[in-house]
């Protein structure tokens, strides 16, 4: 039974997600009971990690991992989905599609994710990253009325599945030659070179390292994203380009730790390179985009570009920066994109950057938030995201990959352009429509607060988060 | 190594040669006498109505989901029923939690009317 | 007579070109469901290479992986099928290359 409160995070969040959905079938009248449920499951989730901070071990036979870096990315994922929770429910709303899954889903996305966090285990991270991937399919086609959603869960289900496919392959090949599927013996057998068949060895890491930058979206496999994110609803875009994102490149941190011992310098190359073409790809593609969504669809591939620079780093810098990256990012683009969603109409209306001419004047408030989000996220101090950045690239230059930072120095420089650009176009440019804007936020208020402290805090005490992160790595 | 395979060759050649054989031995041997009764779809059942081709209700399809859905999670059970003894009363209780998680699934399809027929 | 004496590279080339089979399937064609079969192929290609590891390995590790990898199977099956179900009710097709709202 000692296992089960030492993962009691992740064991209520699994049950609660799936009581959410009795919860939801029981409940006579639709949208209040179910969403406070997921709610309160969500804070009291969130309560539940914080003495796992202080607990480093294994649990269940060795399956997950409790503390450390897991604690650190539950935490991450729970205000992820209370966040995506409170934008949520009034857009729904807005969209006349109020039904109840819509709070389960997000549940078991948030477990999925969870489960990915804690792995110890091949398996574990499977089964995690399924969760996530198969509540996103459905979330992104929750609008079941709309051909944009019903086309993106379509996208995102087919190539998501075959991406399942390469990462499960993988795991195959990786359990064939090492003989097991824990990671610290798969360490073991790495280290000591008992290795079954060498060469499956490389091709199972390779194919894992494809299924996985799959579903995190970066380069040569980044084709889906913005297609998924532009077509997918708005708040469900927010959740899964940030904590999806995370979460599938979280799975990465176990498996690199294990099979890439610190001298293998291939992997660590092939990894650079995948990680420098992200980020010239998505900034460069954003740059002539005309829809905000999909402007922040590539915007975010460039994202997943960056954060695999810590991975590439592979030290505790590296890993320190890719949380305190993952943290600062998740709070600065579901910023952005509940500000997107708030500004849109229904059926895909007020998407075009055009439509944000003059939001200055029409609403001031969000346009203060939409440019510090955007100020964020092209990385100018004192906010949270210069700071991720700061971070990543010291580890990248400590671990001798000076060309890699040169190129994410770059490719910040180009994404400045566009980021800066919206600003301008808020506050310089005149709106030709001239139509009231409706400036009730509603729930999604509290997601914009929440964010915006977040980014503001992190950006002003990076320490206490660099701290932390860099205690689970030494 | 593939004189370990010759029994399989074997069989194959004798199970292709026997079917291939009697098909033959029907076909030029057998004496064919038709009546409208032997060539009807089938002999001695209900006359066909019309063209099985057609599209039918997403109900089946609904159905059918569920019991794949429902009936996977079974697999999960054999190992745990082989193990029975050695797992002792904490892979009982996870079972048993198992099944909870199981059966709230099964509420939700039902108060959802998935099962309904009409 | 021992089919033990099967040698380990025999089920993993057999599982390769089932899955090559799976992935050149996926690229190939047009239609939403046969696109799936063909990704459920790469699946049981990959269940069957768990299963000859394991084997090979003593080791029941594998076994137990390919039960998960049936149940997240049937989990994309149900899901994928109710995608196709809701494109079809928007659009009346299933062929991938006429769901072009987004360009692909």
């Amino acid at each position: 039974m000692n296992d089960f409160i030492l993962a009691a995070p992740l064991v209520a969040m699994s049950f609660l997600s799936v009581i959410c959905i009795v919860v939801d079938a029981l409940s006579p009248k639709p949208g209040k009971i179910p969403f406070m449920f997921a709610g309160f499951s969500l804070l009291g989730a969130l309560l539940l990690t914080i003495p796992t901070f202080w607990y480093h071990g294994t649990a269940f036979q060795n399956m997950i991992t409790v503390g450390g870096y897991s604690a650190f990315f539950d935490v991450l994922f729970l205000i992820g989905g209370l966040l995506t929770l409170f934008a949520g429910r009034p857009y729904i709303a807005r969209e006349h599609f109020d039904h109840d899954e819509f709070y389960s889903l997000i549940m078991f996305s948030v477990a999925g994710m969870m489960v990915i966090g804690h792995s110890n285990n091949l398996l574990i991270s499977f089964i995690g990253i399924e969760i996530m991937s198969v509540s996103f399919y459905v979330l992104s086609g929750y609008l079941r009325k709309s051909i944009r959603s019903i086309e993106s869960a379509l996208k995102y289900f087919l190539l998501g599945s075959f991406a399942t496919g390469f990462l499960v392959f993988g795991i195959a090949l990786l359990y064939g030659a090492t003989g097991t599927l824990e990671f610290p013996a798969m360490h073991a057998a790495v280290v000591a070179d008992k290795l079954n068949f060498p060469n499956l060895l490389t091709v199972g890491i390779a194919l894992v390292l494809i299924g996985l930058s799959f579903k995190a979206a970066a380069f040569p496999f980044h084709q889906w994203a913005p297609d998924v994110y532009e077509g997918a609803p708005t708040v469900v875009t927010a959740f899964m380009s940030t904590a999806g994102k995370a979460a599938s490149l979280s799975a990465l941190i176990p498996v690199i730790a294990a099979v890439v011992p610190q001298t293998n310098w291939k992997v660590g190359m092939v990894l650079a390179v995948i990680s420098a073409a992200t980020m010239l790809v998505g900034n460069i593609s954003a740059v002539v985009q005309s829809n905000i969504k999909r402007m922040l669809a590539y915007s975010s591939v460039a994202h997943a570009g960056y954060l695999m620079m810590g991975f590439v780093a592979n030290n505790p810098n590296g890993m320190t920066g890719v949380l305190f990256y993952s943290a600062a990012y998740l709070f600065m683009q579901i910023g952005a994109f509940v500000i997107v969603s708030l500004i849109e109409k229904e059926n895909d209306g007020n998407l075009q950057l055009a439509d944000y001419a003059g939001l200055s004047k029409r609403n001031p408030v969000l346009a203060a938030l939409m440019a510090l989000f955007m100020f964020s996220l092209a990385g100018i101090p004192p906010m949270a995201g210069f700071f991720g950045k700061y971070y990543l690239f010291i580890a990248a230059v400590e671990a001798g990959y000076t060309w890699l930072t040169i190129v994410a120095v770059i490719s910040s420089m180009i994404s400045v352009y566009f980021y800066i650009g919206l600003v301008v176009t808020m506050y310089f440019k005149d709106s030709t429509d001239t139509t009231e804007q409706d400036s009730k936020p509603g729930l999604a208020g509290v997601t914009l607060a929440i964010s915006c402290a977040f980014v503001i805090i992190l950006g002003l005490f990076p320490q206490l988060i660099e701290k932390l992160a860099h205690s689970f790595f030494m | 190594m593939i004189e370990t395979y010759i029994p399989v060759i074997i069989m194959i050649l004798v199970g292709l040669g026997f079917g291939v054989a009697n098909i033959l031995l029907a076909e030029y041997i057998g004496p064919r006498r038709p009546t409208k009764e032997k060539i009807s779809t089938y002999e001695s059942g209900m006359e066909p109505v019309k063209s099985a081709r057609e599209r039918f209700s997403v109900k089946f399809y609904m159905v059918a989901m569920l019991f794949i859905l429902f009936d996977i999670e079974v697999v999960f059970m054999y190992p745990w029923a082989v193990q029975f003894k050695a797992l002792g009363t904490v892979g009982y209780v996870a079972m048993f939690l198992f099944m909870i998680l199981l059966f709230a699934g099964y509420i939700y399809i039902i108060k959802k009317g998935a099962l309904k027929w009409d | 007579m021992n089919l033990q004496s099967v040698p380990i590279e025999w089920y993993l080339s057999l599982s390769a070109v089932l899955f090559t089979i799976g992935v050149i399937g996926v690229v190939t064609r047009r239609n939403a469901i046969i696109i799936f079969m063909s990704i459920e192929l790469m699946l049981n290609a990959v269940n069957l290479t768990f299963v000859s590891f394991a084997q090979f390995l003593g080791d029941s590790a594998g076994q137990m992986f390919v039960f998960f990898v049936m149940a997240v199977a049937a989990a994309e099956a149900a899901v994928g099928l109710a995608i196709v179900l809701a494109l079809f009710r928007n659009k009346q097709t299933v062929y991938v290359d006429q769901v072009n709202v987004m360009k692909w």
